[in-house]
């Protein structure tokens, strides 16, 4: 149980934060609740500056030299640390598992791709394997339902490390949706080039959301959340949506996402 | 809907508001999906037959003409003949000739993605024969002028009280005060038809699930008992299958047999899975006197060795269209294209060539949920992908879509300048969502705003509140 900051110890392991840019340019308190939990389990964080995409939307709409212009500035920015955290199951998966092949064959990047990998985590995922973090001390009462992000759970295996943090919460109770498996009908691009395919994807997300009852929206991924939150908004749901690391951290001073003070 | 036609933006729209089509895809969503799921949970080794099936097919592959010679060796040496088609024009003019050299008025056909591939019906129809499919989804869209919007429930998109209108409409000489609101009356009506039909074909046609090169047999998986009607009972029986239907062995076929319809139906097997071998010999019973087998290639052999080498492992399960999000919303039909579905998306560009089918990979939100349950483990999302990216290297550099993506690429390639230009237009953001927090139009959002609110940033950058010193 990670009660609260200790001061680093000498030994402690040294982070660099891939902020994102959707936490960097919407969300600032989704990589402030990443910083807190990272810290409160005895990790220093540090914040390269020419950090910036991950370049996910470039290699998911086959602009490949693109995406790996961008690989490459994000190997350089974060090689030198211990290990990279992402508050996102997709960008960690874009540089776990997409950068190794996408500079397979590139002499000067290839070898170093394949080593950022081998480091680069999830937050969660990261907390609750390499950390061995249990809970946190934590109460809020609410009931929450929870969005597993298609790329942090088919490419990273990120199920139930969240659930695992989130059932040490004293008063939060924790409803399954009927079909966890389901995409919200984000897929980036996707979400504006077939606007009305993914609309109908994520109503029926959020009817789901709806049917469990609960009144909290939790989830990892920035992306699949402002698509689940604006659509939830624009159906005049009073479901709150939030981050997950914003419940597990107790950064709870902004508002959820999509609503206002 | 006939394949390849309409425009696939105009055709998801109609087939989002089509209240009928989305009732039966709810059924389709709700049975396959958790069937499929309950015949996982029930056999302990389904990953590892996932696996097993999964080498059999790239072994296979790595060796086709092996066992495609050793199959056609085998199909003679039962007394069968093997065709080889080019293409689907040729496919068909192998089968219209066989028809011809046997003389036949009537054709029977057992359900077959292989002949809706080379647009067989039509061409037999246009040359005089009477072309009759007896498998029961098939008959239905049948005669409703349609092609299957599924590869193996072609029907899905139906509901009973369609079918009823078509079954009395159709079936003029029937009784019209008969009851048909059940769908047992349908069915018995349906067998009632074909079964006159089975009986006075001169040609049945059906498709393979498998080719076994060790004994020549093929093998095809039905729930209706059709297809064996339609291979047994006419004079000349024509197999259609594609190349990479063979398998080296019995025992790889019963391999494949086991986890094909678990993935596809959940069944644990298919009500029939029958093996056939040449013509009827002196001591059978019944039996075609003639027994033919085409096998299309179509372009599959030149995929060995190539990006898309592993489409070609694919059985044709459906499972990857049960689970695809864009699929369960719009169904079969909206793709205009023979095969739809994630496995559609990467093969209809190579069948049908790139420009056909351009924005079929891009109809996509690469969820991956697919590849999870591909029995044969076909990485389809990242096939998805490598057509992405032939279509973005292919098109014009000042396209659209291409432009608003290089400025992007660039931007976040200069931190600094990122910065500058972000800053002003998130604070913009920001004060448009004002108190509420969100934004329920933009000038050039629309696409995202029609669907759904944008959730507004907080107002400035997590860079700009850390690099100020700012910690939580
Ligand atoms: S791609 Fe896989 S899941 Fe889809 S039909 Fe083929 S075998 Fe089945």
């Amino acid at each position: 149980m990670v009660k609260k900051k200790k001061s680093p110890a000498p030994d402690a392991i040294r982070i660099g934060l891939f902020v994102t840019c959707l936490a960097d340019l919407f969300r600032p308190s989704v990589a402030f609740a990443a910083v807190k939990l990272l810290e409160n389990a005895g990790c220093i964080v540090e914040v390269p500056e020419t950090q910036t995409c991950c370049g996910q939307p470039a290699y998911n709409s086959g602009d490949e030299a693109g995406a790996k212009a961008l690989a490459r500035n994000v190997v350089s920015a974060f090689e030198s640390f211990e290990y990279v955290i992402a508050p996102s199951g997709s960008c960690a998966a874009m540089i776990r598992v997409h950068y190794p092949e996408l500079l397979k064959d590139d002499p000067q990047f290839g070898a170093r791709a394949v080593d950022l990998a081998d480091k680069t985590y999830e937050l969660i995922s990261f907390l609750t394997g390499t950390l061995g973090v249990r809970g946190v001390d934590m109460k809020l009462d609410a009931r929450a339902t929870y969005h597993d992000s298609c790329s942090g759970m088919r490419e990273l295996g990120i199920k139930a490390q969240p659930r695992t943090l989130l059932a040490s919460i004293d008063g939060l109770e924790l409803r399954e949706l009927t079909d966890p498996n389901a995409c919200c009908g984000f897929g980036g691009a996707f979400s504006v080039k077939y606007p009305d395919i993914s609309g109908k994807i994520v109503s029926v997300k959020t009817k789901d959301i709806g049917d469990t009852g609960a009144k909290l929206l939790l989830g990892s991924d920035l992306g699949c959340l402002m698509n689940i939150a604006g659509r939830l908004k624009r159906e005049g749901s009073d479901v709150e949506v939030r981050h997950v690391a914003e419940v597990l951290a107790g950064e709870l001073a902004a508002p959820p996402i999509g609503e206002g003070d | 809907m006939l394949a390849g036609t309409g425009n696939f933006t105009e055709n998801t729209r109609k087939a989002l508001e089509d209240a009928a089509l989305q009732k039966a895809l709810g059924n389709v969503k709700r049975g396959f999906i958790a069937k499929r799921a309950k015949a996982r949970a029930a056999l302990p080794e389904f990953e590892t037959l996932r696996d097993e099936a999964k080498e059999i097919k790239i072994h296979t592959l790595a060796h086709m003409d092996l066992y495609l010679a050793r199959y056609e060796a085998q199909v003679k040496r039962a007394g069968g003949q093997v065709h080889w088609a080019r293409d689907s024009g040729q496919a068909r003019r192998i089968i219209a000739g066989i028809c011809k050299a046997a003389g036949a008025k009537s054709v029977t056909k057992g359900k077959s993605m292989i002949t809706e591939e080379i647009g067989l019906n039509r061409y037999l129809q246009a040359q005089g024969y009477e072309v009759v499919e007896t498998d029961l989804g098939e008959y239905l869209i049948q005669i409703r002028g349609e092609t299957p919007s599924h590869i193996i429930a072609p029907a899905v998109h139906l509901n009973k009280e369609q079918v009823e209108t078509d079954f009395r409409s159709h079936h003029k000489n029937l009784p019209p005060e008969r009851p048909l609101s059940k769908v047992s009356d349908l069915v018995n009506e349906a067998r009632q038809v074909l079964r006159e039909k089975f009986v006075n074909a001169d040609v049945g046609i059906t498709g393979a699930n498998f080719l076994i090169a060790e004994t020549g047999q093929s093998v095809i998986v039905t729930n209706e008992g059709n297809g064996d009607l339609t291979q047994t009972l006419p004079r000349v029986h024509i197999v259609a299958a594609s190349l990479e239907k063979v398998v080296p062995t019995l025992e790889d076929a019963s391999t494949l047999i086991r986890i094909l319809a678990r993935s596809a139906t959940g069944q644990d097997i298919s009500t029939y899975t029958t093996f056939t071998s040449g013509p009827k010999r002196e001591q059978d019973l019944d039996g075609p006197e003639e027994f033919h087998v085409v096998l299309l290639d179509n372009g599959r052999s030149g995929l060995p060795g190539g990006e898309f080498e592993d489409m070609l492992r694919c059985i044709r399960c459906g499972a990857c269209l049960n689970h695809c999000p864009v699929y369960q919303s719009v169904g079969g039909h909206a793709y205009g294209s023979v095969y739809p579905g994630p496995m559609g998306s990467v093969l209809t560009p190579l069948l049908q060539g790139v420009s056909e089918a351009r924005h079929l990979p891009h109809a996509c939100t690469l969820c991956g949920r697919c590849e999870a349950v591909c029995p044969v483990r076909i990485p389809l999302p990242a096939m998805l992908r490598r057509w992405r990216m032939r279509d973005f290297a292919k098109k014009p550099p000042l396209a659209k879509a291409k432009l608003g993506l290089k400025l992007w690429v660039f931007l976040a390639r200069h931190p600094a300048l990122y910065r500058l230009i972000t800053t002003p237009v998130i604070k913009i953001l920001a004060l448009t969502g004002g108190r509420k927090g969100r934004i329920c139009a933009l000038p050039f959002g629309g696409a995202w705003t029609d669907q759904r609110d944008l959730p507004a940033p907080q107002g400035t950058s997590f860079m700009a509140r850390w690099r100020k010193g700012e910690r939580p």
